[in-house]
């Protein structure tokens, strides 16, 4: 099957070579940074994650919400979602790539990456989260390839695989719980400190997750001829919907914890993130453009009309997906480190290096999900021919 | 029996990952036992649980930048004001980012924040604290750290392995004292001092205080405490004839945030 991936139109390799030559300046950006360290991005002593964490973050939640495609299908025998689940699992392959890629350009020893494997420790969430991470790719390629092949040759998906289908159901909110308990088992980080950091995260991660896919369903639609249908649409309309009501809730949950209980190691993050500390707030205006925007958006997918027009259920799903990686990919990781643990300010942008190799990594995933979508669209255009 | 090329690299495929996969299995339900044993040198200080108790009555200024040279000089720790070569300046922005240090100065209000009190004595208000690695008893960085290349001894010292370590900082979000820092950049252009006694550190990896176990194993007390003119006292928390021991129970001490569970083992006498 994979030979599909090598045939298309001239505007599929035009979106190849485009995503091709921004991988390209992102790999030659980042043989710079292994040359000369971590020092090229705005990361600090004081901030010691930044974009390339927040990103993976956000990925592992995006990764995880193709399980709100498989787990109607297969659960509730929701039959509709039989058609895009390949969608789904394919952007979970796409989008798990990517976190590692993040995890990876983060590193300062990339080349010492085998020592979580050589010294396995137990003990740390982080080799936890390797182990959840590699499981759901692999989970995710299997199902979603052996599925796709027995469509195209008219039979049955294998008996073997039920099994590693229903285990993929329970692993994916495994993978973005796993990464919220990264952060927030940590003592001293009064912003990440809370029981509802991993229920937030999938809450954000299934409003965000989905809405992406409404828009890659309303691209595949337009560009091939294969038509995700619009029931489908429809229903992950309604999933993003709750997903982003429930996130909004969430957040007020965590505001009224924080400044009922006036707790300043907890309220200085809120502070500094929404109104700035000693005269330092360059993620303000941001950070209010996601909480506003995100319930703004939340009130206007509840009426049925915005939702059922797909123009404004697509403005309204980038809304989504923007608002929530403000949220995810610029405050959360930042605003757990300021203020430090001195109470200093110490603020935190990323580089223009920085974001290259962060628009690198992005390109290398979209790669993957380009080539991974022509294969599933080529075998469904296939079927129907 | 013949074998299509398609199966045979699929069967290849899955034996390498589980060959990988089965080494660390095997490593973690079967511990091996230490390829080699030292001997230690019969001069080396011991303890069973050590512990530093900073007495700021007898700290002053002076004081406190000696102990802060000393420590610096002997673990080749770069002063990125002062490069080798003129050339290498950095601006301070920079400094301010890439900065490391294994014990430091810093006022009683971020010191100990939270605990600034309405109507603290002026002299507390102007003492600088000499902060280092608490080398806590349940040390969040040890917790965290996914290759063990930061681990607590059974004397209680907290070490780094600026070998294993692989650079993802997990340690420094971890650690609420802010004794982390990380090699952000080359350190060695930075480093005027020539001891090879400790090695200077590469791109790439998170360094601390080591409460210097390279000379309590040669005998020596850490270099912080023997120019400190006996404001810095280490010791044995285990031994109630230790002097340690002794300072705390004649004196009032503090703890920089023993609300977080960490049980840090550098006590304040203010």
């Amino acid at each position: 099957m994979f030979e599909k991936a090598l045939v298309g139109t001239r505007r599929y390799y035009g979106v190849l070579g485009f995503l091709l030559l921004l991988s390209g300046i992102g790999f030659f950006i980042y043989l710079k940074q292994l040359d000369f360290g971590l020092g090229i991005t705005g990361m600090s002593r004081d901030v010691s994650w930044g974009f390339y964490i927040a990103q993976f973050t956000y990925l592992v939640g995006v990764a995880a919400s193709a399980v709100m495609v498989v787990l109607p299908l297969y659960l509730h025998d929701y039959k509709a979602f039989g058609r895009i689940a390949i969608l789904g699992e394919f952007l979970a392959v796409a989008a798990v790539s990517m976190c590692m890629l993040f995890i990876i350009v983060d590193l300062g020893k990339p080349s010492r990456l085998f020592n979580v494997l050589l010294h396995p420790t137990p003990n740390s969430v982080l080799f936890w989260d390797m182990i959840v991470l590699n499981g759901y790719l692999f989970l995710n390629i299997v199902c979603g390839w052996t599925v796709l092949q027995a469509e195209r040759n008219e039979v049955p998906p294998p008996r073997w695989l039920k099994p590693f289908i229903y285990i993929a159901i329970p692993w994916a909110p495994s993978i973005h719980t796993v990464t919220a308990f990264l952060y927030a088992g940590l003592p001293g980080r009064g912003y990440w400190l809370t029981a509802i950091m991993a229920p937030r995260f999938l809450s954000s991660a299934f409003a965000a997750g989905p809405a992406l896919l409404v828009l890659l369903c309303l691209l595949v639609r337009k560009y091939t001829k294969f038509d995700p249908g619009r029931e489908q649409i429809q229903t992950l309309a309604k999933i993003v919907t709750y997903a982003i009501l429930i996130n909004v809730f969430f957040f007020f949950c965590e505001i009224f914890t924080v400044f009922y209980s006036q707790i300043p190691d907890h309220m200085l993050h809120f502070q500094y993130l929404f109104a700035g500390l000693e005269g330092k707030g360059k993620l303000v205006p941001l950070m209010w453009v996601s909480i506003v925007g995100m319930t703004i958006t939340a009130i206007l997918l509840i009426i049925p009309s915005v939702r059922k027009n797909e123009t404004t259920l697509a403005v309204a799903c980038a809304a989504v997906i923007v608002t929530t990686w403000i949220d995810k990919g610029m405050g959360l990781i930042t605003g757990g480190f300021v203020p430090n643990p001195f109470e200093g300010v110490t603020e935190y942008f990323p580089t223009m290096p920085e974001a290259l190799i962060t628009l690198g990594v992005w390109a290398i995933g979209f790669l993957i999900l380009t080539m991974l979508y022509k294969i599933a669209v080529s075998v469904k255009e296939e079927i129907r021919a | 029996m013949s074998i299509s090329r398609r199966d045979f690299l699929r069967i290849a495929g899955f034996s390498t990952l589980f060959g990988l996969g089965a080494k660390s299995a095997f490593e973690m339900l079967a511990p091996g036992e230490l390829e080699a044993k030292l001997t230690p040198n019969p001069k080396a200080l011991s303890a069973q649980r050590w512990a530093m108790v900073v007495d700021m009555r007898k700290l002053n200024e002076q004081t406190a930048e000696k102990c802060i040279e000393a420590c610096h000089r002997v673990h080749n720790v770069p002063d990125f004001e002062d490069p080798i070569d003129p050339k290498d300046k950095i601006d301070p922005e920079e400094k301010i980012r890439w900065e490391v240090k294994w014990i430091w100065k810093e006022k009683y209000e971020h010191a100990f924040p939270g605990q600034a009190e309405v109507a603290i004595p002026e002299k507390i208000h102007k003492l600088n604290f000499l902060l280092l690695c608490n080398h806590c008893d349940n040390p969040p960085c040890v917790r965290v750290c996914p290759t063990k290349a930061t681990w607590k001894r059974e004397d209680g010292v907290v070490m780094m392995d600026q070998h294993r370590c692989i650079g993802c900082r997990y340690c420094m979000a971890a650690c609420p004292y802010g004794a982390r820092s990380f090699n952000w950049r080359d350190p060695r252009p930075f480093i005027k001092g020539d001891d090879e006694s400790y090695p200077t550190r590469e791109i790439g990896v998170v360094e601390k205080c080591n409460f210097c176990a390279e000379r309590l194993a040669k005998g020596q007390l850490p270099a912080c405490v023997e120019v400190s003119k006996g404001a810095l006292t280490v010791g044995d928390l285990n031994d109630a004839k230790s002097k340690v021991r002794e300072l705390l129970r004649t004196n009032f001490t503090i703890r920089r945030k023993t609300q977080l569970g960490s049980n840090p083992q550098v006590y304040y006498i203010v």
